[in-house]
């Protein structure tokens, strides 16, 4: 797969980021951290902006995440019209904080602020990859 | 360097669909700043032209836009913030006076939205956020401001109701306003009954799409004295950004763009947010409305809930808040709102403010917000 693969609408061909894709296909949800400096990043970035090096190198976002917010949207823009309702998230993890999806498989009403969260690959229909936030 | 002062504001009808074409627009709003003022087209040095983009078929605006207002050959060029976009375009304005390079210059903003389907509209939004990483996941307008309401919610127990209130009080004041899209004042159960678009936003905590232009005169103190009765003075202007992507936000229960240009603002003007008597704050969104009185010191985190509840908001309260009807009412064309939100304080600060007058308004202040807080404008006016 390559990065135009990436979520429901993909509205970018080339990244030097584009790695990001083969790893999900490998099962992993990666960040990058910059060899010099040490600055973590997500969403990944191949060029540190705090030191101005680009020999950074991925690392796995593993373990569990805190939820800091969510919406349901039901309402989504085109491209979007068939998949909603669908429910946006922020979560932070150890190193980094990760915007992305709540899995649908989490009810509307056990959703909280503060619930421990994981972030996993997950296949999307027509041949897409992306990724989720389930629960722990 | 001279001090620079505002002297003609204009706005066209704010609507839904408008049925003109974008330069017919801009003229409604130019004609309106142009009334009264002892000057010709040919007095106007240089003309900004401010909108988001992606909206028109006509490419480069600010060229067909000059010519219909025959503003040519005098330069003009375009600026973009999203939905700051025109008082973006105060700034450049306001340093292009004070360099010396002009002596008056027209700020003009404009949008005409009903050309696309609301959702090809929603869709231009979301990719006024990040398109690599948070686009393709469905991200819009009314998400990103939802966001920054759950957690608002979950800090401060910030409750559905206090954000309808937002949003009863605009439409208030929106039902005295001739140029508003929404003229019908809405009840607390109306609102709270509306559809959900992105939880916990309603369809009545939304502002809505709309077409229309703004148009803000500036000039040099020495011209501006000349060529009207009452200039309205710019003390105060800050800008600042955020990030584009919502995981980079270090802040989630405020805008730190809005923060960061509000300190700047009121320290070039050497005043503190109890020295304002009118405000008009980007309310895209009631929690955008909310945010706004907490990030401009009105109150303290978390506190802002209390302006609302004790109607402090309100034509003769401590601090009347888009007593206009705010974008909430007005309707929201992106470019043109800034200038919008102009015009309404200096008309306060002129006196001309009709039955929402606040009485005696000397400094007043205008909040504009661009995307779900990526830029933040802040700009205090005085009499």
């Amino acid at each position: 797969m390559s990065f135009e693969n990436f979520g429901i609408v993909s509205f970018t061909a080339e990244t030097k980021a584009s790695d990001f894709v083969s790893y999900l296909e490998k099962g992993q949800v990666m960040a990058t951290r910059c060899r010099k400096c040490g600055t973590n990043y997500f969403p990944p970035r191949m060029d540190c902006s705090k030191c101005l090096s680009s020999d950074v190198e991925w690392f796995e976002i593993k373990g569990e995440g805190k939820l800091v917010t969510y919406t349901v949207v039901n309402y989504g823009p085109t491209g979007f019209e068939n998949d909603a309702p669908y429910t946006l998230a922020i979560v932070d993890f150890d190193k980094v904080r990760v915007f992305g999806r709540l899995s649908k498989g989490i009810k509307e009403g056990d959703i909280k602020p503060g619930m421990k969260l994981k972030v996993l690959p997950v296949r999307l229909p027509g041949d897409r990859i992306g990724y989720e936030f389930q629960r722990v | 360097m001279q001090d620079v002062a505002i002297v003609g504001v204009g706005q066209s009808v704010f609507s839904r669909k408008c049925g003109v074409s974008i330069r017919e627009l801009c003229f409604e709003a130019y004609t309106e700043a142009m009334e009264g003022l002892d000057i010709t087209n040919n007095g106007i040095d240089a003309s900004i032209i401010c909108s988001a983009p992606e909206y028109d078929k006509q490419r480069s605006p600010a060229g067909s836009i000059s010519e219909y207002l025959k503003l040519t050959p005098k330069p003009s060029f375009y600026v973009e913030t999203v939905c700051s976009s025109s008082s973006t375009g105060l700034r450049v304005g306001w340093s292009l006076i004070k360099a010396g390079l002009h002596k008056v210059v027209a700020v003009i903003g404009f949008q005409k939205m009903s050309d696309l389907t609301s959702r090809d509209a929603a869709e231009r939004m979301s990719r006024g956020g990040d398109i690599i990483w948070e686009s393709p996941f469905g991200i819009s307008m009314p998400a990103g401001y939802a966001m920054y309401a759950r957690a608002h919610m979950a800090k401060y127990g910030t409750t559905e109701e206090q954000l309808a209130k937002v949003r009863v009080k605009n439409s208030h004041y929106g039902a005295a306003n001739p140029k508003a899209t929404y003229r019908k004042e809405l009840s607390l159960e109306e609102i709270l009954g509306s559809e959900v678009i992105a939880s916990p936003l309603k369809k009545f905590d939304c502002c809505a799409n709309a077409d229309g232009a703004s148009c803000i005169i500036i000039a040099s103190r020495d011209i501006a004295k000349r060529i009207t009765n009452i200039p309205i003075w710019i003390i105060g202007l800050g800008a600042a950004t955020d990030t584009m992507t919502m995981s980079g936000r270090e802040s989630l229960t405020g805008l730190r763009c809005a923060q960061e240009a509000a300190k700047q603002a009121y320290k070039m003007a050497g005043v503190g947010p109890k020295d304002i008597d009118v405000a008009e704050v980007h309310d895209c969104f009631t929690i955008a409305e909310l945010m706004a009185y907490e990030d401009l010191g009105f109150a303290k985190p978390g506190e802002g809930v209390g302006l609302i509840e004790d109607k402090e908001t309100y034509v003769g309260g401590k601090i009347p808040v888009n007593v206009d009807g705010g974008l909430l009412s007005k309707g929201h064309p992106i470019g043109a709102t800034g200038g919008s939100q102009i015009r309404t304080i200096v008309k306060q600060l002129r006196g001309e403010a009709g039955e929402t007058q606040v009485k005696g308004a000397e400094i007043g202040l205008v909040h504009n917000i661009g995307g779900v807080g990526q830029y933040g404008n802040v700009t205090i006016l005085r009499r």
